[in-house]
């Protein structure tokens, strides 16, 4: 940011802890990997301590000690109530009607919280070979409530997408009714600058909270849509010292492990 | 019946120029070691199937192997973007592949039908999403009961499938256990099927009844891989190399580095480096 004060954290510790804070003990939440990740077990390790996260790698209940660098990492089911394979999973925990929050990230995200994660360009020929959607396309629709966290920046949140990975609220409105979904879709977006919901009709997302130290021009000069504010305006709690030094230690955990510095940690 | 052979001597005899093959592994056993040994036996034109094709698919991509890839996920899961399968995709380098493209939940549920011998899949899946616009394998049905309209793929059944596995006792019934992945149904959707273990014990008579173990007559070749698996892990061996999966990203970001860690790695080394690859990453009992 171009006039960052020093407010003791970072702009991407309160986004990790903004979404923390939007889970709760009882949610059964698939988890993407990232920053979906990083939120997810900050909840657990603070204010959440009995939320089951979930894994695409069968994992249930999990509860690393360490951020998985991927989805499947050991840690994930040596900590887990039971693993199951992938089939399974798909099939009777998301298609099953189990999830009560899918979290994903976005390499490109519009206003209605569609996704794209698998083309930059044409999808023929594309500019960029993006990994794709995994198993985001179904997770988007099979949750009951998809929530969103990423980073703003021109770049990633743009008027239109490339390619629908993952469908959102599409054109707005009553679109996923219209196409027989009936899951509610991106009801919460979380960014390092604002928590944004969607309007309760036309779906697009609207900047309900700005975090600590954050204007509103600098929302929108890091959105490449014209973006709407709620009439009341809120700013986002700070992160408590017991979130951030949660936070951190997570992550100074997961560099050292993921570095092979921490070969000594104890099986 | 199974047969217990020499690493080389199970590829050769499993895979040919042009078939259709799935090296399997969800982030976990993953058959790195029978990938390599059929990237020195430097087969062509082959159908790559796998829900995750990181860091074995991009290897053979690069060397020329693949005239298609069927996948859901084409990434290095946690670390980014697959350059080598980029290039391929972008730019035609070493040669232009087809991309068949679905989600995890497709790939899953068709290698399920794969294994179940039915002829698709069905499942509720792909709702407004852009694959199913480029994808003419994804289609839709409807429920005869409620109307419903659901997702339809085509069935997964590679000519051969290779995982890697926990064990297998003498009689060649491998165990395969922690993040089971796809393994199973890749097995039982294949019309043969290969599979690396890091030992050979006398019996599974102290088993726990309900794990997950492949029958001997359901596979084509054992071979005793220690290590095999190698940057991904074998639960209950050896952990994730996740520095591994970091540092490929540098070497697959180059085409003359990558052929040179391909030649030293891979086309210069066998079967037998990959235990001490892993020396480091055995946990401390």
């Amino acid at each position: 940011m171009s006039d960052t004060k020093d407010l003791g954290f970072s702009p991407n510790e309160m986004m990790t802890i903004a979404a923390s804070r939007a889970l709760k003990s009882d949610d059964v939440c698939f988890v993407g990997i990232g920053a979906p990740s990083a939120a997810c077990n900050v909840a657990r390790l603070t204010h959440a301590p009995d939320i089951t996260l979930i894994y695409e790698s069968g994992t249930i209940g999990t509860a690393p000690d360490v951020l998985p660098l991927s989805i499947g990492d050991g840690e994930l089911c040596e900590t887990a109530v039971t693993t199951v394979a992938v089939p399974e999973m798909f099939r009777y925990w998301l298609q099953g009607g189990r999830i009560s929050i899918g979290f994903l990230g976005a390499a490109q995200l519009d206003k209605f919280g569609n996704i794209n994660t698998t083309v930059i360009g044409d999808y023929a020929h594309p500019k960029t070979r993006l990994p794709g959607g995994g198993g985001a396309p179904e997770i988007a629709t099979s949750s009951r409530q998809v929530y969103i966290t990423m980073a703003q920046s021109k770049r990633g949140m743009v008027e239109k997408i490339d390619f629908f990975t993952s469908f959102g609220h599409g054109e707005g409105g009553d679109h996923r009714r219209r196409l027989g979904i009936n899951t509610a879709g991106p009801t919460l977006l979380i960014t390092d600058l604002a928590i944004w919901k969607p309007d309760p009709v036309t779906k697009e997302f609207t900047v309900v909270s700005l975090h600590p130290g954050v204007s509103r021009e600098q929302v929108q000069e890091t959105c490449g849509w014209i973006v709407k504010f709620a009439e009341a305006l809120d700013e986002t709690t700070p992160p408590t010292e017991l979130e951030l030094k949660t936070l951190r230690d997570l992550q100074a955990r997961t560099k050292a492990a993921h570095q092979g510095t921490a070969k000594g940690k104890a099986a | 019946m199974v047969k217990f052979l020499p690493l080389r001597e199970a590829v050769a005899e499993n895979l040919h120029d042009g078939d259709t093959v799935a090296f399997e592994g969800f982030t976990h056993l993953i058959p790195t070691a029978a990938a390599h040994e059929a990237i020195r036996q430097g087969f062509r034109d082959l159908t790559l199937i796998r829900m995750t094709p990181d860091l074995i698919y991009d290897q053979m991509i690069g060397m020329g192997m693949a005239k298609k890839i069927i996948f859901s996920y084409v990434g290095n899961p946690g670390v980014g973007l697959l350059r080598r399968a980029r290039d391929a995709i972008e730019n035609g380098f070493p040669r232009s592949i087809e991309v068949e493209e679905h989600s995890h939940a497709g790939m899953a549920n068709a290698y399920e039908a794969g294994a179940a011998g039915l002829p698709c899949a069905v499942f509720r899946g792909y709702r407004g999403a852009g694959l199913a616009s480029v994808n003419p394998n994804i289609k839709s049905v409807t429920c005869p009961f409620t109307g419903e309209a659901l997702a339809a793929v085509p069935a997964i059944r590679p000519d051969v499938t290779f995982v890697h596995a926990q064990k297998a006792d003498r009689k060649g019934n491998v165990l395969v256990e922690g993040i089971i992945g796809i393994q199973k149904e890749a097995v039982l959707a294949a019309k043969r099927a290969v599979v690396t273990v890091e030992e050979v014990v006398d019996n599974f008579d102290d088993l726990h009844p309900n794990l997950t173990v492949l029958p001997s007559w359901t596979i084509a070749a054992i071979s005793v891989v220690p290590g095999g698996s190698h940057p991904s892990y074998t639960h209950g061996y050896y952990e994730r190399d996740n520095a591994a999966y970091l540092e490929w990203d540098e070497i697959a970001a180059d085409r003359d580095r990558f052929q040179a860690w391909m030649q030293k790695n891979v086309i210069e080394s066998s079967a037998d480096d990959f235990a001490s690859r892993v020396e480091h990453l055995r946990k401390a009992a």
